[in-house]
């Protein structure tokens, strides 16, 4: 987290209004409501682990690299690098047709000609990662903190 | 649309900034304006309707800029993208206090 408190908090209050209206929307960058267009800018962003592995601290300026929180170094503004056409979808969301399914499912095969022992319900959270094994995915990721909807399914055959 | 005027007592230049009321970077922007009495107008764009933020993407992107707040147009020309710091003080004529 950005070590400059007043700079944090400032942040972190731009969180909670979007969040209040919508979701946890990134605080930088303008949002249209939509949960698919929004997907990739809902805090944590799709674009903070590269951003801070090449400048130190997310575009947001709410991450920051332990090293550089540590020595205090300068944390200034970094370039937006989210793809333009999903910018431009961002200020023309009446173009897009927008799955109205709340989580997509994706389907995983295991190649084997060999017989399936257990066909198991997989979740994973499209944020960070997280893997569960459940009926329905969990109402809060317990790693990062995203939302149900930010699950997927993952189907997956476990050859036995 | 709704723009917010700041009165300041710099007024060499027309400043318009647009903002979104919940991105950390904009309020630094709005701060360091005030601070240095630039008399601005701002619009949050994120508080606008739907028509009025197509118009304002339109605008950057006539200009030449991307679509990323804030973005600062000095004088009806010159566009700034980000809170850069050193550009705007040279934009605005503001020396290092």
């Amino acid at each position: 987290m950005n070590p400059d408190e007043e700079f944090l908090i400032s942040l972190l209050e731009g969180l909670r209004e979007n969040e209040e209206p919508l979701m946890p929307m990134q605080a930088s960058r303008a949002a249209t409501g939509v949960f698919e267009l929004d997907r990739d800018i809902i805090c944590p962003c799709d674009y903070r682990d590269p951003d801070c592995e090449e400048y130190g601290y997310c575009y947001c300026g709410l991450y920051v690299r332990k090293d550089v929180a540590e020595k205090r170094l300068p944390i200034k503004p970094i370039p937006e690098w989210r793809p333009s056409e999903k910018l431009a979808r961002a200020y023309s969301k009446e173009d897009v047709t927008v799955s109205e399914k709340p989580v997509e499912e994706i389907k995983t095969t295991l190649v084997s000609e060999e017989h399936l022992a257990e066909v198991l319900k997989m979740w994973y959270c499209r944020q960070c990662g997280y893997v569960c094994f459940r009926e329905e995915p969990p109402y809060v990721c317990p790693i990062c903190k995203a939302k149900r909807e930010m699950f997927s399914r993952l189907t997956v055959k476990i050859i036995g | 649309m709704n723009v917010v005027k700041v009165d300041g007592k710099n007024s060499k230049h027309r400043v318009l900034l647009y903002a979104l009321s919940t991105c950390g970077w904009c309020r630094k922007t709005k701060k360091f304006l005030t601070d240095n009495s630039v008399a601005h107008g701002y619009i949050d764009v994120d508080l606008c309707t739907d028509e009025e933020y197509e118009q304002i993407c339109r605008d950057i992107l006539e200009r030449g800029g991307r679509i990323a707040f804030p973005t600062l147009i000095v004088d009806d020309s010159r566009l700034i993208t980000g809170f850069n710091v050193d550009e705007i003080r040279e934009a605005l004529e503001i020396g290092n206090t």
